[in-house]
């Protein structure tokens, strides 16, 4: 290990460089910008609860589409035991959560996922071309 | 091992570059077919496979004649072929990997490409074709590993390798079993749905494979200072001839039992290919270009006085490999499109972006060939000195 | 919420039984005793659902009232090119449909015809055999049907169609379809699509587009596993013919020709 003191000074630069935004925020006293949702309804509770809904909704949509594509099944039953009709991403969710560009698209925006439903689902009210 | 492939000569360095621009060019005409969809292509509704499917058909073959040289060496301890079983093993290598990225490259979704085993179906024959491939790739990783990196410490492979070595020569039959599965099992295509075609496919790729091999053992022999030896050459070549024979008697009898039953269905893919439908005579040429090729070179490699002339076999072996490219490469998928299920006749030619992709892909490969061929030269090098 | 990770584990385990889901295996391709029947195994309890069209209602040739209302439904695109044309529900020469029924001297009323051919929902489907994902499966009430979530494009079962009864999106459909009906999906390009014998529509206790449109009454649909049904009276009484109907694949589309 000959070149040990330039390796060490090679790491050192690097590690700085990969957690300069950290730096940059802590010194500059800014932290991370939450993106603004417009939930869209007055409705009190989602069908499961919001925590939840906030981690999961990705998976609990992958199970609904394997179910009603899948399995033919129509109904839901929540956690707590209350049924919602329909399984439905542009009928039961997008019913309540109606501003879809202040409330999906802002959180996937912010944490920078593209979720392809869009590619053939049609957003309500938005048809045509 | 691979660090050997990091040192060379400017002809070396300058190939590679070349190579590289071939890969680049070919990623670009790919991000253009991914962002505009296949429709890039000259696929189409009823030719919904072209030359990514036939590409990877022809190439599952090339991967699986490694076991022409790995099945007289091991099993028989045909001594010549030593020198040339890491050759034959380093070729099926990028092969495989080729096969993979011509499946890759055909795919409408390939960012979905994982749920082939995320949903295992174990009625498709992809689905087996996918975990052949895999397994293939898999065994010849770890093989040429563990046996080169002793014969450059210059001792002995460990015992367990062997019986890996042994399970690798039913393996590559497997895979162009599984890849002939693929077509041979539809009840739609007439023109594949033979028993011959498993058997026909791996004739062609014994014959096929082993001639790339010589033509490569040859430019090795040419460019460095190591030497592949004349017993192994003639040897191979003699495998090229029979396999070649084996050959056409296969397609002899799938022209017998087409013609001589003479059910509509079934001759008139024949038809279309040597004779072409109405307007469509898109293949005729290629088709009696193979024919000829293929028996030309059969009647050439037969003949000892032609096989053994070492200034002749380069031309017979690329008259192998080129005849039994077209074969498989591209007329026997497409025609079993023409005529489609319904009558129609549509015919199929490859747009600029679908030959550059074809182009990128195979220079993928043989940038992965050049380098594990530098390394095995350079260890073979140093033992001769 | 046990349910999402349940269902995988649901899933995995229940993989053993995938042999049979999509196909048959080969032990109950082999075994039975009857001959000459490539209708040997066919489902004829249960729900199976089953269309008739007759031929001789459906004579005037530039209708496509029932191409038109299957389209419009299922938000079809429409690619003037013949190689990039996604089409669930098309009229095709009689030659064409039945090349094995077709002869010379068969009348003109007949050979002048062109009849409407679609996904026949086989019972024993080979597009279903040959998915390497689970894309395309039958239901259990018979219809052979698509989930466009989980198809690669490898066009395997475009392949394996002996009907040509399916597309591939060479591009993206969105652009070719002129209005959008927002109750139905659109597709995305790189994806197989084909009839799903409106399995949307029968979900909302409503007939087939393609039959509800048609002006002469040609279609009728129904459950062959009910002898009450529809179908099985417009089946009784009359000689109806299958398409290939040799290869054993079992249609659920009657044609009386």
């Amino acid at each position: 290990m000959h070149d040990a003191m330039k390796v060490i000074i090679g790491l050192v630069i690097f590690l700085g460089l990969v957690t300069a935004p950290f730096w940059f925020n802590t010194v500059g006293g800014t932290s991370a910008r939450q993106p603004e949702l417009v939930v869209g309804t007055d409705v009190k509770e989602c069908i499961e609860p919001t925590g939840w809904m906030r981690a999961y909704h990705m998976d609990l949509l992958n199970q609904w589409r394997d179910e009603v594509v899948r399995e033919g099944k129509k109904d839901f039953v929540s956690s707590t035991g209350k049924t919602w009709e329909h399984m439905k991403l542009t009928g039961t969710c997008l019913d309540c959560h109606t501003q879809k560009d202040k409330f999906c698209d802002r959180c996937h925006d912010y944490s920078g996922v593209k979720p392809y439903c869009w590619d053939c689902h049609i957003v309500p009210g938005k048809e045509g071309k | 091992m691979l660090e050997k492939a990091l040192q060379g000569s400017k002809r070396y360095w300058t190939w590679l570059f070349v190579v590289i621009g071939f890969i680049t060019a070919g990623v670009i005409a790919f991000l253009y077919q991914l962002q505009e969809g296949l429709g890039v292509t000259g696929m189409s509704r009823d030719v919904p496979w072209g030359l990514y499917i036939a590409q990877f058909t022809f190439l599952v073959g090339v991967a699986a004649s490694a076991v022409m040289v790995v099945l007289p060496y091991y099993l028989h301890n045909f001594k010549a072929f030593g020198k040339i079983t890491i050759l034959g093993e380093f070729l099926a290598i990028p092969a495989v990997i080729l096969c993979m990225m011509f499946i890759f490259v055909d795919m409408g979704q390939p960012m979905r490409v994982m749920n082939v085993p995320l949903h295992p179906t174990l009625n498709s024959m992809m689905f087996w074709d996918f975990m052949s491939l895999g397994g293939y790739l898999f065994l010849n990783i770890l093989i040429t590993r563990v046996v080169f990196s002793a014969e450059m410490k210059g001792i002995a492979p460990p015992k367990w390798i062997k019986p890996v070595i042994i399970l690798s020569i039913p393996w590559a039959i497997s895979i162009h079993t599984v890849t002939a599965f693929l077509y041979s099992g539809l009840s739609g295509r007439s023109f594949w749905l033979t028993a011959i075609l498993a058997p026909r496919f791996l004739a062609s790729a014994f014959s096929a494979g082993p001639a790339i091999l010589i033509l490569l053992c040859l430019l090795i022999r040419k460019i460095s200072k190591f030497d592949p030896g004349d017993a192994a050459i003639r040897k191979l070549s003699e495998i090229v001839a029979y396999a070649m024979a084996v050959n056409v008697f296969f397609v002899a009898l799938e022209f017998f039992t087409a013609l001589y039953s003479d059910i509509p269905h079934h001759v008139e893919h024949f038809r279309y290919l040597y004779f072409g439908i109405g307007n469509a005579t898109a293949l005729v040429p290629w088709a009696w270009a193979s024919a000829i090729l293929s028996l030309g070179a059969m009647i050439l490699l037969l003949v000892p006085k032609t096989r053994q002339n070492f200034s002749l076999l380069p031309w017979i072996c690329v008259m192998v490999v080129v005849g039994l490219w077209i074969d498989k490469g591209i007329n026997l998928i497409i025609t079993g499109f023409v005529p489609n299920p319904v009558g129609g006749v549509t015919e199929y030619a490859p747009t600029f972006p679908e030959i550059m992709v074809t182009l990128g892909v195979y220079f993928i490969g043989i940038f992965i060939l050049t380098i594990l061929y530098k390394v095995a030269i350079t260890v073979k090098e140093a033992e001769a000195a | 919420m046990m349910d999402v990770k349940r269902r995988e584990f649901l899933r995995l385990a229940g993989l053993g039984a995938t042999l049979g889901i999509g196909g048959k295996t080969l032990y109950e391709v082999v075994k039975g005793d009857e001959v000459l029947a490539s209708t040997a195994h066919e489902t004829h309890e249960g729900t199976r659902w089953a269309m008739v069209i007759d031929t001789r209602k459906c004579v005037v040739h530039d209708c496509e009232d029932c191409i038109a209302a299957c389209h419009k439904t299922h938000n079809v695109p429409t690619f003037e090119d013949p190689k990039r044309v996604i089409k669930w529900i098309w009229r095709e020469e009689f030659k064409g449909a039945f090349p094995d029924q077709n002869h010379m001297f068969m009348g003109d009323e007949v050979t002048d015809k062109t009849v409407p051919i679609l996904c026949n929902h086989c019972d024993n489907p080979p597009c279903v055999k040959v998915c390497p994902t689970g894309a395309t499966f039958k239901r259990k009430d018979g219809i052979v049907t698509m989930d466009m979530h989980r198809c690669i494009g490898c066009r395997y079962c475009v392949v394996g169609c002996p009907y040509g009864a399916r597309s591939f999106n060479w591009s993206d459909p969105r652009e070719a379809i002129k209005d959008i009906d927002p109750a139905f999906p659109t597709r995305c390009k790189g994806v197989v699509e084909k009839c799903n014998f409106c399995a949307d529509r029968l979900s909302l206790d409503k007939d087939p587009a393609c039959m509800e449109a048609c002006p002469y009454k040609a279609i009728t649909f129904g459950n062959l596993g009910d002898k009450e049904s529809p179908v099985r009276a417009a089946l009784k009484g009359k000689y109806t013919i299958r398409r290939k109907q040799g290869l054993g694949t079992g249609p659920s589309v009657f044609y009386i020709v």
